[in-house]
């Protein structure tokens, strides 16, 4: 399907933001949208009509539909639901007549705000870079459709309100928006409309007279919704990529001649990144790639295994290191210390495992190029196909389609699978449109990992027990190091090193953390929450070791060391009310807690364990506070929080990804094992109430998760788990 | 030639006999609904029913279906008449990436058909072949224990005629957006 088929028929009100300066509005002849409709006419770029010079956001059509073009990539988050309920509160609209589309590729107009000149959904970011921008925007078109009312019935402007989706006149005078919206476009748009006070929210925050539901859930529980398997294009050819068995290996020599006897294959083709099988169908390709018979180069190949790998990580902490954050005088603490405490810590490398393993489909036509793909970067992936096909960026059109999870997977500096269509199609030399489909091996065995890391953590108490001393150590993979991203590596170190860990929350008055980049040969990526990951668990483990050692409860230790962050202790102070902390328990059973701040917004976790007499473990329950400003869609929230938990829980207890000489030892789901149904515990969110701008909740509910488990654990068992993952069963 | 029943229908394919079931129904008869996850049985985001069981089509030769019956999410219920465990997910807001939705669903109807009543044990153990890496588990099994008490029976999507409307919630049913591809 393609755009709206009524979308050319309909007199369009275009109420365009200017990033930061103003606002515009174009009313647009129809015929304009019609002639000016991209030749791939089944595509979204229909909408990219007007003048470069605007923004758009919203469109307003006679048939009283409202479309809100959507910057962002759906990956499950949820934004096609919260980013036009946004538009809906400001303009006055009904939540029925809201519709959303995707935006084509630009980093101009639909720019992330906190980014840059980039277009891209990632850190949490997509309601909080949105809000004011869709707030002025949607002010601006209810402005504009009260000033056409105004005019056409002759009162003062002060007069109509909007809402329900019409104007009203004190008089009793009413009429819908797709009414005035011809009227609308006439108005000349105002460089600073008004936005409501969050009192008068109807649609949006937790109090919010209805539960706004996602606006795609039909679509996904009929399987009607599209995604990048899912496209099918005239005379499109089905590619599989043979990897190289090691990173860094590279193709010496190919025999594909019994790979071209399969039925259905048609070329074998050798590229930078592996050597491409091009057949009819998905399952030819397949047949012929096990046909194949490839020499490689490992020369250049990462080699070591996990052991070795684990070893050159603590080697790294044990050298001396750039400090990240010094306050006080460290080495006073601790020679003036009564008693000192230290952990160290071990974390593997992870995958995203998304449900839908990574995929691509590529056209190269009349020196322009199409790409269907789940982005999370886009105009990051048109650089790349770009400079790999020649094609100037500006005929390089990227359709986005929903992703199959993502959790930062599909956003990759260098395009990885993208840029791999781009070569398999560059190297096919025809029209026809490459649907590029990893395997789950491809996928599992593709790197772009969670780095391994390896975190030294020492503390100081003074004679009362006091924390005087916080010294942590820290090293892992860069991930932005060595690529076009570089640039946003502030310091000596990469931040996603210490990320969480040198903004520790605690009043302590002696805190040094440290950090050094580890260099391995394997390609590493964020991975829901980045370093947030790593950073939650060891330091949340941590405080929970000197909480047992100066022999105070874990939830007032962490009270007391709040005391300059009251939004903090508010969050903490709500998980631990919400979940009975301190009420009895079976003997068998405890909490944990975990607090942690990640893309400003804080949540605290309540785990409930029950440990087995064989040292098996169940997570009964995990309460959950979060403070995220405005919960826009308060459901969308929760669902968010429940999964950043459920991914959380699902490393923190079963998933690594180990190397043996330098291979992966897990290809597939049964080796690498996520959650499933019955393991997930019981899952409680409590939203604190609060009209602050909205920040992300898409990944800050991931970090607690863990050491909350871990904590609970560490109260039925008295030892810290330090290593991950923690596995079916802890030694009791 | 093999023939069998695909959602009611009686089909026939030539194609070669070790086609897992799943290529089969995506490719040739361009039904996308059923996704694939990981080719070894293990995810069930392929789940299709094979006689009204749930059963992992990534791995199954098309030459196992000859003569039975084949239900794909697309046979389970559409937009404009859905199935009631449907109009629960909807209703929950079950999905998020949605991409191993119809293996739940098509998981879930075949244990209500088994089990109309089960509890949330029994919830567990029939789901249990069924990753979703979103973490939309809890929302599963509220939806299915949903559908068993006759909660979505009578239940109408917000915003429909006869539901509150403090500023009309809709369940945004008939969305206009972009895809380009699909059965171009």
């Amino acid at each position: 399907m393609t755009r709206s088929p009524t979308l050319s028929r309909r007199a369009l009100l275009r109420v365009t933001a200017i990033a930061g300066t103003g606002f515009m509005i174009g009313c647009e002849d129809p015929s304009v949208v019609d002639d000016n409709t991209n030749s791939a006419s089944d595509t979204n770029t229909n909408i990219d009509t007007a003048p470069l010079t605007f923004n758009h956001f919203i469109n307003i059509s006679t048939d009283d539909t409202v479309t809100v073009v959507v910057k962002h990539l759906d990956k499950g988050q949820g934004v096609t639901t919260g980013l036009p309920a946004i538009v809906a509160e400001e303009l006055g609209a009904r939540w029925d007549q809201m519709r959303w589309q995707y935006s084509p590729a630009d980093s101009t107009r639909y720019n992330n705000l906190f980014w840059g000149p980039v277009q891209g959904t990632g850190g949490s970011s997509s309601i909080a870079n949105s809000w004011k921008q869709l707030r002025t925007a949607g002010a601006a078109a209810r402005e504009m459709i009260i000033n056409a009312a105004a005019k056409e019935w002759g009162v003062p402007a002060t007069e109509i309100t909007v809402s329900n989706g019409k104007a009203q006149h004190s008089s009793g005078k009413t009429a819908s928006i797709g009414e005035l919206a011809i009227a609308a476009s006439q108005i000349t748009p105002p460089t600073e409309p008004k936005l409501k006070l969050a009192r008068d929210f109807k649609l949006i925050g937790v109090n919010a007279s209805g539960k706004l539901p996602r606006m795609d859930s039909k679509e996904k529980s009929t399987g009607t919704a599209q995604y990048t398997i899912d496209v099918k294009r005239p005379n499109m050819l089905s590619a599989v990529m043979a990897h190289p068995p090691l990173f860094g290996a590279t193709v010496k020599h190919v025999d594909d001649t019994k790979a071209l006897q399969i039925e259905g294959v048609e070329h074998v083709l050798t590229t930078p990144r592996g050597v491409a099988v091009v057949a009819k169908h998905h399952w030819a390709a397949l047949k012929g790639r096990e046909a194949l018979t490839i020499e490689w180069d490992d020369s250049a190949a990462e080699k070591r295994s996990s052991d070795e790998l684990t070893a050159y990580l603590q080697k790294v902490v044990s050298e001396p290191m750039t400090a990240v954050r010094e306050e006080g005088d460290i080495k006073k603490a601790f020679n003036e210390s009564s008693k000192t405490i230290e952990m160290t810590f071990d974390f593997p490398y992870l995958a995203h495992a998304t449900m839908e393993p990574m995929n691509c489909v590529l056209q190269l036509k009349n020196g322009e190029c199409h790409i269907w793909t789940g982005s999370q970067v886009p105009t990051l992936d048109v650089g790349t196909v770009a400079a790999i096909t020649g094609i100037p960026p500006e005929n390089v059109h990227l359709h986005v389609q929903f992703a199959g999870g993502s959790f930062g997977r599909r956003a990759v500096p260098d395009s990885d699978y993208v840029a791999e269509t781009a070569m398999i199609a560059k190297a096919l030399g025809k029209t026809n449109p490459i649907k590029l489909q990893w395997t789950r091996e491809d996928d599992m065995l593709g790197g772009r990992y969670r780095p391994m890391a390896h975190h030294q953590f020492q503390a100081s108490l003074d004679n009362k027990g006091n924390l005087t001393g916080w010294h942590q150590r820290a090293t892992a993979q860069s991930i932005l190091r060595g690529t076009p991203f570089e640039a946003m590596i502030s310091g000596a170190v990469d931040d996603s090193l210490t990320e969480g860990g040198k903004q520790l929350p605690y009043s302590v008055p002696n805190i040094t953390v440290e950090a050094a980049e580890a260099e391995i040969g394997v390609p590493v990526l964020w991975w829901r929450s980045v370093g947030h990951t790593f950073n939650a668990y060891s330091t949340e483990v941590f405080l929970d070791e000197i909480a047992h050692a100066s022999q105070q409860d874990p939830v007032e230790l962490r009270k007391k060391l709040l005391t300059k962050h009251p939004k903090h202790k508010k969050v903490l102070e709500l998980a631990a009310d919400k979940s009975n902390w301190g009420s009895a328990l079976p003997s068998n059973t405890a909490r944990g807690i975990a607090l942690h701040e990640s893309f400003n917004t804080v949540v605290a976790q309540v785990a409930e364990v029950t440990l087995n007499g064989d040292g098996s473990y169940r997570v009964n329950k995990i309460t959950c506070a979060v403070d995220c400003g405005i919960a826009v869609t308060p459901d969308v929230v929760k669902a968010q929080l429940e999964g950043g938990i459920g991914y959380g829980l699902s490393a923190t207890m079963g998933e690594a990804i180990t190397l043996k000489e330098g291979r992966v030892e897990q290809n597939n789901f049964h080796t690498y094992q996520p959650l499933r149904i019955n393991q997930m515990p019981e899952i409680d969110v409590h939203i604190v109430e609060s009209n602050e701008a909205p920040t992300g909740v898409g990944e800050p509910g991931t970090p607690p998760a863990g050491p909350a488990v871990a904590n609970a654990l560490r109260a039925l068992t008295g030892k810290a788990i330090t290593q991950l993952p923690i596995g079916p069963s802890v030694t009791t | 030639m093999i023939h069998f029943m695909l959602n009611g229908e009686p089909v026939s394919t030539d194609v070669p006999e070790d086609t897992p079931l799943l290529w089969v129904i995506r490719d040739y008869f361009n039904l996308k609904g059923s996704k694939f996850g990981c080719g070894m049985g293990l995810c069930g985001a392929c789940s299709m029913q094979l006689d009204g069981v749930s059963t992992r089509t990534c791995i199954l030769p098309v030459s196992a279906v000859e003569g039975r019956h084949v239900t794909t999410i697309e046979g389970l219920g559409t937009a404009d008449n859905l199935h009631p465990l449907q109009k629960a997910w909807v209703k929950h807001s079950v999905p998020q990436c949605g991409y191993c939705q119809s293996g739940q669903l098509i998981s879930a109807s075949a244990l209500l058909a088994q089990n109309p009543n089960p509890t949330e044990d029994d919830i567990a153990n029939a789901m249990s072949g069924n990753l979703c890496r979103c973490g939309t588990y809890p929302r599963i099994k509220d939806a299915i224990l949903d559908t068993a008490a006759g909660g979505v029976a009578q239940w109408e999507p917000p915003g429909s005629d006869n539901a509150p409307s403090a500023d009309s919630v809709s369940d945004g049913v008939a969305q206009e957006k972009s895809v380009a591809g699909g059965e171009a």
